[in-house]
């Protein structure tokens, strides 16, 4: 754990906290992108150790949060289905579809497991001849590719009662749906260190160069997202907008070619629902032709799904940053993490739950 | 309100959340089972009840043990069944005298586990001067349980001028953690399939009754104790927080948490204030009589890392509050229901 | 979105390590993983899996840089920038 703690160390944060006051003047609003950023801004604190005037506000980068209702209909459509053994990451299990969740289903009797990783949920298949395994594959750039090797190893391994439910998502185009959206009023990106250890910063420079809107790449413990803050806030100060790597330790600029590779070879690209943006082009990942036969999809008959989406919920506009969870007239009254209404409630990093659970007065 | 909003109770059926420890738990006693049973003892929902009899107190506590998996590092099912029952009487402030042990068995569970699982209850009853006068077995079909449930019901005497309760806790009081946290939670979920992860960690398991009896002589400034077990440190403070009517600060770095509980909190994304413990206590008394206590604490084999995580205050109340390592300050909220792993 | 952990590694065998963090150990798939991993390197891991080989020269260059004072100067050079 010592490793980890040298980033934790409370008197360089407060040092480093010190500098960023010593530098700040401007206003200035902040995007973490990330939704594991948002858990260790909230569980450190972090917001309320920055000056005033530098406010955090939290993006589309929590998988959970922007997989659309329907979605999880087409998961608990194959839940409901005799044979079929659902593998799943802990972090879906209580997103609600449009009438019901993955727990619920477990009590109803589907066969429901949860994994650590999309291997664990191979060998469920491999131990198991006689159950059709599905595991649902969710997550952005990080997840994709481990998913997309466990795929190839089933091939190559001619494991039969093995699909994939593919609701990857990639990242770079609903940033780009962020920027251009004429509402934004965001004067800095904190990047996914994570999804940059595989894409590489090289999606980051148009938003830089373009836009002209600051980016840095940020590790995930607090000393990372405090330096990664001051970083944007000297780049604001100094009026300029360029790329820079904070998480240089995790990250290499050109990304993680061979996990780029097996990513590609598995999945291609497609055009997919984000809860809060809509249809965004070629921004999903479905399992290619030469791995249909683990394409959970093509696999199945899965009935048509007729998602209902929740009323009155402002999850589309919290995701883009253009209000805040206190502003949604559902937020702590019918939407609750027991009671969630919208994503954003769901997962523990979704930035309303974030909200309800560390700024709740 | 539509089905949807209200995942956890309107299901008609039973989920994992309800056996948690956190809302969802609460939310099914509290509505289905409270109303029902409500009399003036229950309601005070304690760890233990305290029933007056002419001129003695006793307390009476009963809890059901289905561990999965039900052998673990430092221990199984069965020596949790004793001491999980020995320290809900402890925590009230009871010496426990007696325990009752009910069996549900499953068909073709193996005789040896059972004689181990037997094995163990017998030496947490003779450490903790217990003894086991009556019981049941009862086997189902296979398929219809699973290996063994245990349920221990357990009696106590409590002295003279103890008065320990969950609404006993008063601003300015200090808040003591007897020793580090998620140790017992962590060591389970090792052993559970699917997860394949190793620890060197063992549960800490343990029977706090001799800790409590000399915690009670050395003041009578004693206001509230809990051992946090589900839901961990966090929803047992919250309990104390709701039931007292008073906020809770806690300081993140005065909490001890072992390294190996930490790193699996770590890969697994877990948060340690939820995990459980079985041999801890929350001991909540006057900040006048705190460092003596502790001094007492610590003597004990299972106080030794016993700290003063905290203090009571009038502030927000039935609301627990953290000040972080970092400096800032988070929200310790109420477990929803189960702890579960995530990537994300 | 994508909790990714420090674990050093232990011993490695095929396409699996076994790595750790304190007292936590877990196997760790090495499929997508660009660079060659030798015992006792550390890697970033996610969901099962090493997505990266920790610089460990960056790593303490950043260390040093939360040790000393006035990183965030205005008119500094920035050693951070990429271009």
């Amino acid at each position: 754990m010592e490793y980890i703690d040298r980033y934790r160390d409370p008197e360089s944060i407060e040092r480093l906290v010190a500098q960023i006051r010593a530098i700040s003047r401007k206003q200035a609003k902040l995007m973490e992108v990330c939704g594991t950023h948002t858990v260790t801004i909230g569980r450190n604190g972090i917001r309320e150790i920055l000056p005033r005037h530098i406010s955090l506000i939290s993006g589309p980068g929590c998988p959970v949060c922007v997989t659309p209702v329907e979605a999880i209909d087409r998961a608990v459509a194959l839940a409901q289905k005799q044979d079929v053994t659902i593998a799943t990451f802990g972090d879906l299990i209580r997103v609600p579809g449009s009438e019901t969740t993955l727990l619920r289903q477990r009590g109803e009797g589907a066969d429901i497991r949860i994994v650590y990783s999309a291997y664990d949920a191979l060998h469920l298949a491999q131990e198991d001849g006689g159950r059709q395994v599905v595991f649902l594959g969710i997550g952005f750039e990080t997840t994709a590719p481990t998913v997309a090797a466990v795929i190839r190893r089933a091939k190559e391994t001619g494991v039969r009662n093995f699909a994939v439910l593919s609701m990857h998502k990639v990242l770079p185009p609903a940033l780009m749906a962020l920027v251009e959206s004429p509402q934004l009023g965001i004067d800095g990106f904190i990047c996914p260190g994570h999804v940059t250890t595989i894409i590489g910063i090289e999606p980051y420079e148009t938003i830089a160069d373009d836009f002209h809107v600051p980016c840095v790449v940020a590790g995930f413990e607090p000393l990372d997202v405090l330096e990664a803050v001051g970083l944007l806030v000297r780049q604001i100060e100094m009026g300029e907008a360029r790329v820079e790597i904070q998480y240089r330790r995790g990250v290499s600029p050109d990304g993680n070619p061979k996990a780029r590779a097996v990513m590609e070879e598995v999945f291609e690209p497609c055009d997919s629902v984000w809860r809060g943006f809509g249809l965004l082009p070629k921004s999903g990942l479905r399992i290619s032709d030469s791995y249909a036969d683990f394409d959970a999809t093509r696999k199945y008959e899965i009935a048509p799904v007729n998602p209902r989406e929740p009323e009155g919920c402002i999850c589309g506009d919290i995701l883009r940053g253009l209000r805040q969870p206190p502003d949604c007239p559902l937020f702590q009254t019918t939407c609750r993490p027991d009671s969630p209404v919208g994503a954003c409630m769901v997962s523990s990093e979704g930035t309303c739950a974030a909200y309800y659970k560390y700024y709740r007065r | 309100m539509a089905d949807r909003a209200m995942p956890h109770v309107k299901t008609g059926r039973v989920t994992l959340d309800h056996g948690g420890g956190g809302r969802a738990s609460r939310e099914l006693v509290h509505r289905y089972f409270l109303p029902r049973f409500l009399n003036k003892i229950l309601e005070k929902m304690d760890d233990s009840a305290v029933v007056d009899f002419p001129g003695r107190r006793l307390a009476m506590t009963t809890d059901s043990y289905v561990v999965d998996p039900i052998f673990f590092p430092g221990g199984d099912i069965g020596a949790l069944a004793v001491n999980g029952t020995v320290n809900d009487l402890s925590a009230q402030g009871a010496s426990p005298l007696f325990l009752s042990a009910a069996f549900i068995l499953e068909e073709g569970f193996e005789i040896r586990d059972l004689e181990i699982v037997l094995g163990s209850m017998a030496s947490a009853a003779r450490e903790a001067g217990v003894s086991i006068v009556t019981g049941d077995t009862k086997v189902v079909p296979k398929g219809k349980g699973d290996k063994i449930y245990i349920n221990t019901t357990g009696i106590g005497l409590i002295e003279e001028g103890i008065y320990v309760s969950g609404t006993g806790a008063r601003p300015g009081d200090a808040v003591i953690l007897t020793g580090s946290i998620g140790d017992h939670g962590i060591a389970v979920l090792s052993r559970r399939e699917g997860l394949n992860f190793d620890t060197d960690l063992k549960s800490d398991s343990a029977p706090l009754n001799g800790l409590v009896r000399e915690i009670l002589s050395t003041t009578d400034g004693i206001h509230t104790m809990r051992d946090p077990t589900r839901g961990g440190v966090a929803a047992t403070l919250n309990e104390i927080a709701t039931q007292s009517g008073v906020g809770i600060r806690i300081d993140e770095a005065a909490i001890p948490v072992k390294d190996g509980v930490r790193s699996a909190c770590e890969i697994l994304g877990l948060d340690p204030l939820y995990v459980a413990n079985e041999g801890k206590l929350l001991v909540i008394l006057d900040s006048r009589d705190a460092s003596g206590v502790l001094e007492k604490i610590r003597l004990n084999r299972y106080g030794r890392d016993g700290r003063i995580i905290g203090e009571v205050v009038a502030d927000h109340p039935g609301r627990v509050v953290m000040r972080t390592r970092a400096g800032g300050t988070r929200i310790i909220d109420m477990p929803l229901g189960e702890q579960l792993p995530r990537i994300c | 979105m994508c909790l990714g952990i420090p674990m050093q590694i232990r011993r490695i065998d095929g396409n699996v390590a076994e790595a750790a963090l304190s007292g936590t150990t877990r196997p760790v798939y090495l499929d997508i993983l660009g660079e060659e991993v030798r015992v006792g390197d550390y890697v970033i891991v996610h969901a099962g899996f090493a997505i990266h080989k920790i610089d460990e020269r960056e790593a303490g260059e950043t260390l040093d840089l939360f040790r000393e004072a006035g990183i965030l100067d205005l008119d500094s050079g920035t050693d951070h920038g990429v271009h």
